[in-house]
């Protein structure tokens, strides 16, 4: 469990952000993963007073405020009609739903953990994040980028017109999951991503939906107490095969 | 700093650290059927309901619930005791350690489905485990409670 000394409600950005510059200062989301950390923090900044916790559709584009939970995304009316059933399935196994209350969509993005379900299924959507100093970047570069100060405010996802489909293995219900898999479809491009490599996600692209599986198979894979590499390379073929049925509306 | 909640209905006002979580306070406010069951955001032992929906009060900082409203067994001592008799009938507690937990994560579930499928009561109570009953008799005490239910409501 991580100590801190301050706690801070931040009224406005300009406000986390200053406080944000100290090393010792840490912003907490849900709680859920900083809480399984013994970091002795200065002060805690609260985000919760910024309204970053709504899902809001504009015309061309939904905006996930960084503080919307995991649960916001499965029950979400606007994004399940807008990109099918891959926000359930990409946050159904995390945990329980309890979890799934508390834990945010920033808490997520910001770690940038291997094994992210969440980052895997953004990145196969036309992504950017939003930062309060940097602004606007791709998901898939901001996810290279080492942690630094600035603050992570929404995740805007572009409504291309994208459908996507989300396939995970784990070894045992609300695991975390072994191999973490996500496609999505635009016209001809198909773009594949596998997380929990166990690494962070990777994107791929094709405009040849017949070399998905030679693709899959292309990725770096390792091994750790989840799964070796040769069975991660192997499950990605099947779950690349699953997602790629569930996209043509087969049965899987 | 002083946090305030509405806990169990009641108004409450307490002292906490930055890093005191909801778990902690609860306690402190003799709220003894929260319990802290694995330390890592899993076993849902420390559920309680938070503006009405279930959340993990090991996880939440206690001064994010300052102002809300937070309800815990002993505030739903009607509802989970009709439950916990059909709970006892199906032998669905024995050591009885993750009741209070799982008896709020039912209480939510209710709220939100009010007719769930086996599946949908499964995926929704993944989050509380037990080491006692392999889970099969919980379901069955589910389903008999919401049908007793459903016919006391006919």
């Amino acid at each position: 469990m991580y100590t801190a000394s301050n706690y801070v409600l931040a009224q406005s950005l300009e406000q986390a952000l200053e406080l944000n510059r100290k090393k010792s200062s840490a912003v907490i989301g849900g709680g859920c993963w900083l809480r399984l950390g013994n970091r002795r923090i200065g002060t805690l900044i609260d985000l919760s007073a910024l309204g970053l916790d709504k899902i809001q559709e504009k015309e061309e584009e939904i905006s996930l405020g960084a503080m919307v939970t995991l649960r916001q995304l499965e029950t979400s009316k606007e994004l399940a009609a807008a990109f099918g059933p891959l926000f359930q399935e990409m946050v159904r196994h995390i945990v329980g739903v309890q979890f799934r209350n508390c834990a945010t969509l920033g808490g997520s993005i910001v770690s940038r953990f291997g094994f992210s379900d969440v980052l895997t299924g953004l990145m196969a959507l036309d992504c950017q994040v939003e930062l309060a100093q940097k602004g606007r970047m791709p998901l898939e570069e901001y996810a290279r980028l080492s942690p630094d100060r600035d603050i992570l405010t929404a995740v805007v996802v572009k409504k291309d017109g994208r459908k996507a489909a989300y396939q995970s293995v784990r070894n045992a219900s609300t695991d975390l999951p072994v191999l973490t898999c996500a496609l999505s479809r635009k016209g001809d491009l198909w773009r594949l991503v596998l997380g929990a490599r166990p690494g962070k996600a990777m994107a791929a692209e094709t405009d040849d939906a017949g070399r998905l599986e030679e693709l899959a198979r292309d990725f770096s894979f390792g091994s750790n107490m989840r799964g070796s590499e040769e069975y991660r390379r192997h499950l990605a073929e099947v779950l690349t095969r699953r997602a790629l049925a569930q996209l043509e509306g087969e049965q899987v | 700093m002083t946090v305030t909640i509405t806990l169990n209905g009641i108004r409450r006002t307490g002292e906490v650290q930055a890093d005191t979580s909801l778990y902690t306070f609860l306690r402190q406010q003799g709220c003894l059927s929260v319990k802290c069951g694995c330390e890592t955001s899993n076993c849902g032992l420390c559920t309680v309901h938070m503006d009405g929906h279930p959340v993990l009060s090991c996880s939440v900082p206690a001064f994010r619930a300052d102002g809300h409203e937070v309800t815990t067994l002993e505030g739903l001592q009607k509802e989970a005791e009709e439950f916990g008799a059909f709970l006892a009938d199906e032998g669905g507690e024995q050591c009885g350690f993750c009741s209070p937990g799982f008896v709020m994560s039912v209480l939510a579930m209710v709220r939100e489905l009010p007719d769930p499928t086996d599946e949908e009561i499964r995926e929704y109570l993944a989050g509380n485990l037990c080491r006692c009953t392999g889970y099969q008799s919980q379901l069955r005490a589910i389903k008999k409670w919401l049908a007793a239910r459903k016919e006391g409501d006919k």
